[in-house]
């Protein structure tokens, strides 16, 4: 992207604007509208009142993947459903980063068979993991919160370099 | 208005069609009725409609592999599992069916809730039911080869992973890297 | 699927007949010759009951007919039991309907006292009809919540699931776990109730009931609920038998069938309770047999803590088929026999098949074993009513709109992880 080449080595311009930058994208992370299984009741209990996740700025999830900007792939994903859950990925816009919540998402999980995919990362990068079967709502908190570090860990300079900024630096929690 | 009373299903069954039952078997207080697949929508509508039987809801369609076990008439057992509400009892129809191109025909005529459940039986064991007005694959995708719930179908599953071997196998997993 | 009219030229449509063949049988021949629109209604969408694609003929805006694809959530649950004992499928079967896991176990525990013919001591069956209610509860709050917001009422959303929280505490204090529990064993349940749970319980039964005044005031005589769901999606009493539909729905349609009450098993028949019946079999009817439903699995509740014996075996005593417990170990050779039996190798049972339905939150839920002799089976199956109802779809959906195809989906409360297994 043209913004790395353009400012060059500004030193304390580009800290101060990671900062800004990474501040508005932690701030209010759209995640997808998106649950597949019983994760999905987990998330959608964080999401109510008694684990708030209004207060990081996700409680509107957009339905439509171009307007979101997390991805949190909950619960079991199916051979079937794969190509679908591909499709969403590629459609939302960068900045983009998917949370694999549960141990199916993550790993498989207790499903070792001809039907489930072994793990959402078979298919599209993760950045945090997150285990639990389902987790509780206090981990899937923890996993956001982590991402939330990570992404304050970003830089501008790493934006235009397609290796660094992604699926390498997966968080495991 | 009076209910009839609740005659016995194996002997009516048996007076109404002789032919069509092959054994009986009584376990754990349940009636299964093994019958000859040819007469299996006749004997599903006559259970049915007669008073004093009245099986008016089919529960549930299941089959069974008894792959590789040669003491049964047949590889696959199909059961239709039926319901009546009036005398809160259940009974089970029971078909065997051969191993190569195992068909029956079907009851949608009869309970046309059995529509799902057959075409699961379909995609799942591969027994064709005849005259079914939808055969397409329900559970698996459309293009997915074999029959899952068959025994000889693997679990397939990916090897579990120890310290001796997971190198060899993160070798070969497939990793989505953008 | 873009949008077909008559006078799309020759080659596009020599195109689509070949995507179409496969449909000829199933849509009407309008959508063939292009007069009504083909619409996706994909895996992903935002009516969370699931990943259910449906695919919408329309004549405009009305559904002409609906044709569902599952499968989405497939998980071969079925086949993964064919390779454990019976007792570890229990945690498998927990996942399947995953807003009501104790109903999974508990058809699925009956199933396999039936095939090998254990027994349960009474306070396990009051202890399995507490477990039972509270999953119906658990359940119907869910089913409450994300109907109401699919139809645009978001606040209900949150109170349900502010009542759910409480009911998860009391499911971790018993089982450990939120959700997925796998309380309910073969032969009773897996411990005693701790000493808190008691006093949690009865805290909670206080403030319930006030709590579903609040919903009702909500939306029963709402006039925007009225007029969303009354005379939508009308499902006649003899085609819902016809069709296989149980639970609420098929309540909701005035026919008195409810396994509990008709054919009851772990005790329900000493329980007094009504069973609430709709007249017209639409959604607002099946909607107030929920909440009525909610209020008598109150009363079940109440009348369990009283008929709970003190003490009594929370489980079998059946050695051959539940393992000891652990301060046992130390005293009894036998135990530890039992023990290392039942835990590597697992319990046997005949080669014989018995089938077993209980009435949980949806509908009714068979399940079918087969037993070879040795101590895995040979083929286990769930009926699920998820699966019956969501093929019953479009005779409900005939002649609706899109918007209260929505409402419809919502009050026959389909949970997809229940339908694909």
């Amino acid at each position: 992207m043209g913004v790395s080449s353009k400012l060059g080595n500004l030193g304390v311009v580009t800290t101060t604007l990671d900062a800004a930058v990474n501040w508005g994208r932690t701030g209010a992370m759209w995640p997808l509208l998106f649950g597949l299984a019983c994760c999905a009741i987990e998330y959608m209990g964080t999401q109510a009142s008694n684990y708030d996740l209004a207060r990081f700025g996700m409680e509107l999830n957009r339905a439509s993947p171009r307007q979101a900007d997390l991805l949190i792939v909950s619960g079991r994903l199916t051979r079937k459903m794969a190509p679908v859950v591909r499709q969403l990925y590629d459609q939302m816009a960068a900045p983009k980063w998917v949370i694999s919540m549960g141990d199916c998402a993550s790993c498989g999980g207790v499903y070792n068979n001809y039907a489930v995919v072994q793990g959402c990362d078979e298919i599209i990068p993760v950045d945090v993991y997150v285990a639990g079967c389902p987790p509780r709502p206090e981990q899937l908190l923890h996993g956001i919160l982590t991402l939330h570090e990570k992404i304050k860990g970003e830089s501008i300079r790493n934006w235009a370099d397609d290796e660094k900024w992604n699926a390498e630096s997966a968080i495991r929690v | 208005m009076s209910v009839a009373p609740a005659l016995d299903p194996i002997e009516a069954v048996k007076n109404a069609y002789p032919q069509a039952v092959e054994d009986v078997v009584e376990y754990a207080g349940e009636i299964t009725l093994v019958l000859n697949p040819d007469y299996l929508p006749a004997v599903a509508r006559y259970v049915r409609d007669t008073a004093g039987l009245v099986y008016n809801f089919l529960s549930d369609i299941s089959a069974v592999d008894y792959f590789p076990d040669y003491n049964r008439p047949g590889r696959f057992g199909v059961s239709y599992h039926l319901l009546s509400m009036l005398y809160k009892r259940r009974l089970r129809l029971k078909v065997y069916l051969p191993e190569d191109e195992p068909s029956v025909e079907t009851v949608t005529s009869v309970w046309p809730g059995a529509n799902w459940p057959e075409r699961e039986v379909m995609d799942m064991m591969g027994v064709d039911f005849k005259g079914h007005p939808d055969k397409r694959r329900i559970l698996m995708p459309e293009d997915w080869n074999g029959h899952p719930h068959r025994r000889d179908y693997p679990l397939g599953y990916e090897t579990p992973m120890f310290s001796f071997n997971v190198e060899e196998i993160m070798k070969h997993k497939p990793k989505a890297r953008e | 699927m873009a949008i077909q009219t008559a006078d799309d030229n020759v080659n596009e449509m020599n195109e689509w007949q070949g995507a179409l063949d496969e449909l000829k049988g199933l849509v009407s021949e309008r959508a063939l010759t292009g007069e009504t629109m083909l619409l996706n209604m994909g895996p992903h969408h935002p009516s969370t009951h699931g990943v259910l694609r449906l695919l919408l003929e329309l004549d405009g805006e009305e559904v002409v007919t609906c044709l569902p694809d599952v499968g989405f959530l497939h998980t071969g649950i079925e086949k993964n039991i064919e390779s454990k004992t019976y007792e570890k499928a229990v945690t498998l079967t927990d996942r399947m309907d995953y807003l009501a896991p104790m109903s999974n176990n508990m058809a699925y525990c009956l199933a396999v006292e039936k095939l090998v013919g254990l027994d349960v001591p009474k306070r396990a069956q009051i202890m399995r009809v507490i477990c039972m209610e509270m999953t119906r509860l658990n359940s119907h709050l869910v089913w409450l919540g994300t109907h109401a917001i699919d139809m645009g009422a978001m606040s209900v959303f949150l109170y349900a699931f502010r009542e759910r929280e409480l009911l998860l505490k009391m499911f971790e204090t018993l089982a450990g776990q939120r959700l997925m529990g796998s309380y309910i064993r073969p032969g009773g349940v897996w411990r005693d109730f701790p000493p808190e749970f008691m006093p949690q319980l009865e805290a909670f039964l206080e403030i319930f009931p006030a709590r579903v005044d609040d919903y009702e005031k909500l939306l029963t005589n709402n006039p925007l609920w009225i007029d969303r769901t009354q005379g939508i999606g009308v499902i006649e009493p003899e085609k819902a038998l016809a069709w296989g539909i149980t639970g609420p729905s098929l309540r909701g349609s005035g026919v008195a069938w409810d396994i509990r009450k008709s054919m009851p098993y772990s005790s329900y028949d000493e329980f007094e309770f009504n069973v609430p019946l709709g007249e017209h079999g639409d959604v607002y009817d099946r909607f107030y047999v929920r909440i009525l439903e909610m209020r008598e699995s109150i009363k079940i509740i109440k009348q369990a803590i009283k008929k709970l014996p003190a003490t009594g075996p929370f489980r079998s005593e059946n050695r051959k088929f539940v393992p000891p417990p652990r301060g046992e170990l130390g005293r009894s050779m036998e135990a530890v026999i039992h023990h290392f039996k039942l835990w590597t190798e697992g319990f046997a049972a005949p080669d014989q098949e018995v089938f077993s339905a209980i009435e949980s939150p949806r509908g009714e839920i068979g399940v079918y074993i087969h037993g070879t002799g040795g101590n895995k089976p040979r083929r286990v199956h769930f009926k699920t009513p998820s699966f019956i109802h969501i093929g019953a779809l479009p005779i409900m959906t005939h002649g609706h709109m899109i918007a209260d195809l929505v409402a419809i989906v919502g009050s026959v409360d389909v949970v997809l992880g229940d339908c694909d297994r």
